[in-house]
């Protein structure tokens, strides 16, 4: 890689702009295509079999009869996709959880599949498949889970991390711990010290659209995969490997996508329907129900988290513990870990202790959420800041700034932070007219930082130019947020055209070179990187076939607002070329025009934010409403300022449906008792405020813009800026989520009692 | 002569110690030095692991270069969604 990625500072054209998102035709007109859209001819319909229980040996699988009936074309089973994994453990987890192998480890888990003719005969042969099963004893609650006493889940774990190596297995899978001082000294200098437990229950990501495929492997080992997914080269390398293909030899398009969030960062179905096309032997198409997309695919972590805080009378925190539990489904994660160390990331800390679990549940395996397990932490620790904050005598947002961490500052999960954006979001906070609005009876007010870590990671960018003037830009990161028309104003912005002549793609896994997929909020961070790289390559062929045309030195030739200038004493009579211009003579100059990039786009830096939130609270009932909610967070650089706010909205809407509502509920059987949107309650447009945004501004100083993620900081601060408006508008601390109606009620009635 | 800080667990695979010390130019050669003086790391590096350099975390550009004097963290490899 050739490219200084470090903040240039310079004044923007294009970027900063709000033009009409390129994909919002096709949206609002049904004409955009989504996973379940593909089609093939001669295309079968696969439907997956799923374990009605939580926890059962696999003793035997009959699919004699399936296989028989007509119209059914495959029925496969995990002797179908045999064990390719080489060790790997952690594919080997997946490829256990797209199909069990000897034990079915929760309510949902695919045990077999079947390719027929349509959805009629597929159903009829689930049902002709007997699965001989022998039930087990299961565990679904954390903290069960993590007693000597619960089922043990997989009995080759041994708990990682520990001083002493363990010598029984357990549902344990590992022990992190974060920190520096001395806690216990710290909380000797305390005047005032807060220790609360809390709880938060699983949550889906809650993406609309189904996870959906069609699988088309040929005779001759090629395949093609058509697919919702946030990263197609990722799937590509799962599937292939899973399958035993070459990745080369299996070309993956992503569709539009309908949400993703961190959930369709996993393959769950595509192993199977490219299995059950190459049995078949022809295209299968698969698409998830709502039931399984509950039942089987990507849930965060359900945690229990301890927490202490220590402050003295001046409201300077002396010491911070927490001990955070999470769960990773039947598979090992490292959930808990990433909780430790985002735990306390806001604050100056001379003692901080943190300590992660990673727990085994009869749950699905856990998937990546959205800043993943950074808000239940900011959840508990937030809570017992404002608490502190009260008992201190210290107005809430002063105690946070008091204690905010800063330029200099030893993060509480080990470096010491460069430039950060802590401060100022509760600077803005603070003086938010939210801040001084008046509040109603039963209204409280409430207010909580997050924090996250964002990542780049490796992208892959083609920038080609026609004949006349246009400009396609094909990327291979997933747009799930709008990211074709952020990285069309930055190539307009690089080259010094307009927006409305750059055409932004997200091309297949064969038509350019391999990316990391969408998540760590580094859609725009990356690609932008990497589309201002190609540009930048591209306008030096520009300047070079300028040259040509003008038969003078490249040298004398620079790229001014979308045209070459010749420079110099000896060239004063020479007109401007546009790039027009130049790509019309390009066939007689040289050929296309292009540029090309590939790089690692790292230093994505930490990004803060703070949410303020004022929510009603009916004592009757438990009923809460939110009347008004506010978000500030630093976004570096907004490329397309709409799409930023619409990324701060949407984490605060996911942030208040997981906080008042939204939980996994299991049945004493282990089983789903909620797997659908009537049951579990995600917040409609009804249910919500207009929610306010106010973006900062503080270059990342390792972006040539100075961009920042921005997708994942605004779900970490909504579940404690809504628990301490709720416990403000009732009177008692809310200490579990989602504090769904009944739990406030129980709460406020649990006070009255005393 | 740069002075790394290592995660717990990591420690734990390094005998036990939370910083040591690494004649290295740049990440690649860090990993490299870090293999060769604990055998035990490797699997770890070849799992992920994040490099912090005053503070801003890199966690593939292994060309990236170690500063003198640079505060060297290494943590865990994350994920995100």
């Amino acid at each position: 890689m050739n490219f200084d990625p470090r903040y240039s500072g310079r004044n923007f054209s294009s970027v900063g702009t709000r033009p009409i998102r390129p994909d919002g035709v096709d949206k609002v007109t049904g004409r955009a295509r989504y996973g379940a859209d593909f089609n093939m001819a001669g295309q079968l319909v696969g439907r997956v079999l799923r374990s009605p229980h939580a926890h059962a040996i696999i003793r035997k699988i009959d699919t004699s009869k399936a296989e028989k009936l007509a119209g059914v074309k495959a029925v496969i089973t995990a002797k179908d996709l045999p064990d390719l994994t080489d060790g790997d453990a952690g594919m080997y987890d997946i490829l256990d959880n797209c199909m069990a192998r000897a034990k079915a480890l929760y309510d949902g888990h695919a045990v077999a599949a079947v390719a027929a003719v349509d959805a009629r005969t597929a159903r009829q042969a689930l049902k002709l498949i007997a699965v001989d099963y022998e039930v087990l004893p299961h565990v679904t609650d954390v903290d069960e889970a993590m007693k000597h006493t619960a089922p043990l889940i997989n009995d080759t774990i041994f708990t990682e991390g520990l001083e002493e190596k363990p010598v029984k297995p357990s549902n344990v899978t590992k022990r992190s711990q974060f920190g520096h001082g001395d806690v216990h000294q710290g909380f000797g200098h305390a005047d005032f010290i807060v220790e609360r437990s809390f709880k938060t229950e699983q949550t889906h990501q809650g993406y609309i659209e189904p996870h959906a495929c069609v699988a088309s492997v040929s005779s001759d080992g090629t395949a093609d995969l058509w697919v919702c997914t946030q990263g197609h080269f990722v799937y590509r390398q799962h599937c292939a490997q899973l399958l035993g293909m070459e990745a080369s030899k299996l070309r993956v398009t992503s569709s539009e996508i309908g949400g993703g969030f961190g959930g369709k960062t996993h393959v769950w179905a595509e192993p199977v329907a490219l299995a059950l096309s190459r049995k078949a032997g022809r295209p299968v198409k698969l698409v998830m129900t709502r039931d399984e997309v509950f039942r089987a695919s990507g849930p965060t972590s359900a945690t229990s988290i301890d927490v202490k805080i220590g402050a003295r009378k001046d409201g300077t925190i002396t010491a911070a513990e927490a001990t955070l539990r999470y769960t990773s489904g039947p598979y090992a994660g490292t959930w808990a870990e990433i909780g430790a160390m985002t735990a306390f990331a806001c604050y100056k800390l001379e003692n901080v202790k943190t300590v992660g679990y990673e727990v085994l549940v009869n749950r699905p395996k856990t998937a990546a959420y959205r800043a993943p397990s950074a808000p239940m932490a900011a959840f508990a620790v937030e809570s017992a800041v404002d608490e502190l904050a009260k008992e201190v005598g210290i107005d809430p947002v002063e105690f946070r700034i008091r204690n905010a961490a800063q330029e200099g500052t030893r993060s509480s999960y080990g470096p010491v932070y460069g430039p950060i954006g802590i401060g100022p979001t509760l600077e803005a906070a603070k003086n938010h007219p939210h801040m001084k609005a008046p509040l109603k009876e039963n209204q409280g007010r409430g207010m909580a930082c997050g924090f996250w870590f964002n990542f780049g990671g490796q992208t892959c960018t083609d920038l080609n130019i026609g004949m006349d003037g246009s400009v396609s830009l094909a990327v291979g990161t997933v747009d799930v947020g709008g990211s074709r028309a952020s990285l069309s104003l930055v190539a307009a912005e690089e080259l010094g055209i307009d927006y409305s002549q750059v055409k932004a793609i997200v091309a297949d896994t064969s038509s350019l070179g391999y990316n990391d997929m969408t998540d760590g909020s580094r859609g725009t961070f990356s690609s932008s990187m990497a589309t201002i790289s190609a540009a930048r390559n591209a306008i030096k062929i520009l300047r070079e076939r300028a040259a040509q045309m003008w038969d003078i030195s490249v040298d004398d030739v620079a790229w001014e607002q979308g045209h070459a200038v010749a420079k110099g004493d000896n060239h004063g009579n020479l007109g401007k070329l546009s790039l027009k211009e130049i790509a019309a003579r390009s066939g007689t100059t040289g050929g296309p025009i292009a540029g090309h990039s590939e790089l690692v786009a790292d230093g994505a830096g930490v990004s803060f934010a703070t949410h303020i939130c004022d929510i009603e609270v009916d004592p009757e009932t438990g009923f809460t409403k939110v009347i008004r909610y506010t978000v500030v967070q630093d976004a570096g650089k907004a490329v397309h300022p709409t799409y930023v706010e619409g990324q701060y909205q949407g984490g605060a809407a996911q942030g208040i449906g997981w906080a008042l509502n939204e939980e996994y509920i299991y049945g004493k059987d282990g089983r789903l008792q909620n797997a659908g949107f009537l049951d579990y309650r995600i917040p409609v447009c009804s249910d919500l405020p207009m929610i306010d945004t106010q973006i900062l501004e503080i270059p990342n100083p390792n972006h040539p813009y100075g961009v920042r993620g921005v997708g994942e900081t605004s779900i970490v601060p909504p579940l404690a800026a809504i628990a301490n408006a709720v416990s403000n508008a009732a009177g008692v601390r809310m200490t579990h989520i989602p504090m769904s109606p009944p739990r406030i009620l129980a709460a406020i009635e649990a006070e009255r009692e005393g | 002569m740069v002075e790394v800080t290592l995660w717990g667990a990591l420690g734990q695979v390094a005998g036990g110690k939370s910083k040591v010390e690494v004649e290295a130019k740049d990440i690649r050669e860090l990993f490299r030095k870090l293999a060769e003086q604990y055998p035990g790391i490797e699997p770890w590096i070849d799992r992920g692991i994040a490099v912090a350099i005053d503070g801003t975390i890199y966690r593939d550009t292994w060309s990236k270069e170690l500063p003198p004097g640079a505060e060297i963290f290494l943590l865990p490899r994350l994920a995100g969604g």
